[in-house]
């Protein structure tokens, strides 16, 4: 007699399940417009939001951003394949955009986009163009150790003699992007020992802020991280960083290392057009100069283009040279996993 | 031959829902074989390796520890305070009670942002025990003190007559006799150990989950993430069967539940005040520091409490929340129901998997669903379904005990003489059987709302590109360390939680067992 109560129960289970489906299609999922230019992003929220802004306002092209993070995004966009709903990616470290191009889902960027952009800062690939660049910096905090002490070389941090005195976010695609100069100038062996010093001396941090805030509070004298969020703070409330400095290691340093965000249009796009224009925009004078008035202190890439004043020039940095195209973000992975710090 | 024809047709009725359990089951034992088998992706020299290097044992030391310092200290606390609130003269016992429940409604990685944010310097084993104890004492305190309420003291009192003193009394004849909610709560903290990320990143702590989480970061998809989740696995199988193992076969039955006294109350005489001192001091730490902690960061640095990403958020949370709690409670009836009408070797089975995958971390479920999306079910990957379906496989248990429960108290005698009565099936089921089981329906539907409004590692792995939940939210806010931010978002997923803490209190207050 109950059993005939079962059917009951699957229907009641069944319209439960279309009311969830119901529920989680229309709450969650942020449509995508289809008429509109659609930019995957891993770049700050509020670059992309400006630079969307001034690009809409210029050619009248609607664009809508989908936000993330570079490693899962670069994935996801591999994974959708051909069918990605995505136009232009951003990047905020170029590891992420050469996976997808190495899965060749990038279009060649016009010569013209490429033209504008510094050679430095553009692969030899011509698939992605650098859009804005960030440089490694170290940070420390002058009442825990005085500039004279500092390290000559990022390298030398491996050394014992730096045990508990320096952190960095390791997990974090910044500091991998670092490490992947490193693997490309210096090669696997000499980037090895250096992993198995990080894993012995340095205090681990979530990310770049974390190891900012660690270094200004005394908590450890030094830190690796990228110049931006330290220019950022000291621009506004000085918070995080009133009691640090920071320190440019220069002379074509492993620790100078400047690390390229990129751009590309997916060979997928249905709007290759308006996403080579988007790219062109963004790369541009004005673009550039959004950039460089953002505040949000990276640097600009575009030919003839200053930074913020703050910010020391990219010449000066004295960065090592190497192909942002040839940087092989899966490898460092691999030597990090194997050095027992991921 | 009768009878054998009936229950011929009854099993035959059966089928379509034998079916569907089926199903249930085996999409929450997939994660299991995904990772198993991603784990052996690059062959299982290459995994062997990958399971013996230093790190894995750095990880495996650092989980250990964890659980053993947590799961004892929340034990001590735990059972501590079910005494003194149950069987002490405590001035204000009532109000200790909820004061124990109460810390329920904060989340754990709430509680650590609390802590971090007033003490950046808290770090390591330490801080992790720390947080974890006081956010996880009352998964021990709930069950043991509910057990002591309804326990006969006929035992207790016959012990003091013969002149053990109420110390010796406790560890004599109450700790035995509620060893088995000791070992259930144990259990559950220890599971909510292995799969808690939150705390342990803000405080740095490394372990398996926050490894694995590191690893999905950085690369995606890697064997070497995979047999991280292997191991984690292993170590939660470990835990489940040895708790198995010291439940043991000891039996405290007794025929008749007795008859229910007041118990004469232990006098707590010169530790009266020490006693009182210890408990404020506890929940000092375990809701005093979050509530002012919330308070000093709420609308600093300008900060607006009420913004529009939080609103988004919270709609987000919601609708995903409504999809999660609506697609377990469907998954969960066919199995409830199975188990209740039909218990067969297979049915039994079905449960077992059933929980055995739902006790898996959030993280493992989560990651063995991204790697199955983009390897085999491509259109499926960042969406919301799949995220929903990962909510329905971690949280499938709290609403089968729900309906299994209703099922339970659901007299089949009522069905029978309405169906003998002339009214069809479906009449019945919509007359009869619905509204006595729609609390429990209810009931479970509401515990796995407020347990994804709160959801924070499999949601990181598995929200899509865009939709920001109160838990995500929060988390980048907080990670990025800008507590200022984070606070709105903590302070909504609390006011979401309490309903839940509040039901829980009052369902216990009324019903002891």
């Amino acid at each position: 007699m109950i059993r005939r109560l079962a059917p009951v129960a699957l229907a009641v289970a069944g319209a439960l399940t279309l009311a969830a489906c119901g529920g989680a299609s229309d709450k969650a999922e942020p449509e995508l417009d289809p008429t509109k230019l659609t930019i995957y992003s891993a770049q700050h929220k509020n670059l992309v939001d400006a630079w969307v802004k001034g690009f809409e306002a210029d050619t009248g092209v609607k664009v809508q951003v989908r936000q993330g993070k570079d490693a899962s995004m670069g994935n996801q966009l591999v994974a959708e394949g051909d069918k990605t709903p995505a136009d232009v990616f951003l990047t905020e470290n170029s590891p992420a955009i050469t996976v997808v191009q190495d899965a060749g889902l990038l279009a060649t960027v016009d010569q013209s986009t490429l033209d504008q952009v510094q050679e430095a800062y553009r692969p030899s690939s011509g698939e992605w163009v650098g859009i804005a660049a960030r440089s490694t910096v170290l940070i420390y905090n002058p009442s825990k150790i005085s500039e004279a002490e500092l390290p000559a070389s990022m390298l030398d941090l491996a050394d014992p003699k730096w045990k508990d005195k320096w952190g960095g976010a390791p997990a974090g695609a910044d500091f991998q992007a670092i490490v992947s100069g490193m693997l490309e100038a210096k090669g696997e062996d000499q980037t090895k020992t250096w992993l198995k010093g990080l894993k012995d001396n340095a205090k681990v941090y979530q990310n770049n802020i974390a190891t900012m805030k660690a270094v200004n509070a005394g908590e450890v004298p030094m830190g690796i991280m990228y110049h931006y969020y330290w220019y950022r703070d000291q621009a506004l409330t000085k918070e995080g960083s009133k009691n640090t400095k920071l320190h440019y290691f220069k002379g074509e340093d492993v620790g100078a290392f400047v690390s390229v965000s990129g751009g590309g249009v997916l060979k997928a796009s249905d709007r290759a057009a308006d996403a080579q224009k988007f790219l062109g925009w963004i790369t541009g004078p004005k673009g550039q100069e959004t950039l460089a008035t953002s505040k949000s202190m990276e640097y600009a890439v575009g030919q003839g283009v200053a930074s913020d004043p703050a910010l020391p020039t990219l010449e000066s940095l004295q960065a090592p040279k190497v192909d942002p195209f040839a940087l092989d973000g899966p490898a460092v992975i691999r030597l990090m996993t194997e050095a027992g710090i991921l | 031959m009768r009878t054998n024809t009936l229950a011929r047709r009854g099993v035959g009725a059966m089928t379509p829902v034998v079916v569907v359990a089926v199903l249930v089951s085996a999409v929450c034992v997939l994660p299991l074989v995904v990772i198993a088998a991603a784990a052996m992706d690059a062959g299982p020299g290459e995994a062997i390796a990958s399971l013996l290097r230093p790190r894995v044992g750095e990880l495996l030391r650092n989980t250990t520890l964890l659980v053993i310092v947590t799961t004892s200290a929340c034990i001590a606390l735990g059972v501590g305070g079910a005494w003194l609130v149950e069987r002490t003269d405590l001035p204000g016992a009532r109000w200790w009670r909820i004061a124990l429940v109460a810390p329920l409604a904060v989340p754990a990685f709430v509680n650590a942002y609390a802590w971090v944010s007033l003490r950046p310097s808290l770090t390591g084993l330490g801080g992790a025990a720390l947080i974890t104890t006081l956010s996880y004492t009352p998964f021990v305190f709930l069950p043991v003190a509910a057990l002591l309420r309804g326990l006969d003291n006929a035992w207790e009192d016959t012990a003091r007559s013969l002149g053990l003193g109420p110390w010796r009394t406790f560890a004599r004849i109450v700790l035995p006799q509620v060893r088995p909610a000791i070992l259930g709560g144990g259990l559950l903290v220890a599971l909510h150990l292995l799969a808690e990320f939150g705390v342990l990143a803000l405080i740095r702590f490394p372990t398996f989950t926050t490894a694995i989480l590191e690893q999905y970061e950085a690369a995606f998809d890697t064997s070497a993430g995979a047999v991280l989740a292997v191991a984690l696995m292993a170590l939660t199988a470990i835990v489940l069967t040895g708790e198995r193992f010291a439940r043991g076969r000891r039996s405290h039955a007794r025929i008749g539940a007795g008859v229910k006294r007041r118990v004469q109350p232990a006098p707590l005489r010169k530790w009266r005040v020490p006693t009182l001192l210890a408990l404020t001091a506890y929940v000092a730490l375990s809701l005093g520091v979050p509530g002012y902690s919330l308070v000093h960061w709420l609308g600093r640095d300008g900060a607006p409490i009420l913004s529009t990403d939080l609103v988004t958020a919270l709609a987000s949370t919601l609708g995903l929340a409504l999809a999660a709690g609506l697609l377990t409670t469907a998954a969960a009836l066919p199995v409830a129901f199975l188990l209740h009408h039909h218990r067969t070797p297979l049915t039994e089975t079905i449960e077992r998997v059933t929980y055995l995958a739902s006790s898996l971390p959030g993280v493992v479920v989560a990651l063995a669903l991204v790697t199955l999306a983009i390897r085999w079910i491509g259109p499926l990957y960042q969406t919301s379904l799949l995220l929903v379906i990962a909510y329905a496989i971690l949280f499938i248990p709290r609403a089968m005990v729900s309906i299994r429960a209703a099922l339970a108290h659901a007299p089949s005698g009522l069905m029978e003489a309405s169906r003998s009565l002339g009214v069809g099936p479906w009449q019945t089921a919509r007359r009869v059987l619905l509204p006595l089981i729609l609390p429990g329906l209810l009931s479970g539907f509401a515990l796995v709302f407020l347990a994804t409004c709160v959801e924070l590692t499999a949601t990181l792995l598995l929200a899509p590109t865009g939709t920001t939940t109160l838990a995500t939210g929060f988390w980048a806010a907080s990670d990025s360390l800008d507590y200022a931010a984070a606070a709105p978002y903590a302070l909504a997923m609390i006011l979401v939680s309490a309903p839940l803490t509040w039901l829980i209190m009052t369902r216990e207050a009324k019903d002891p067992s």
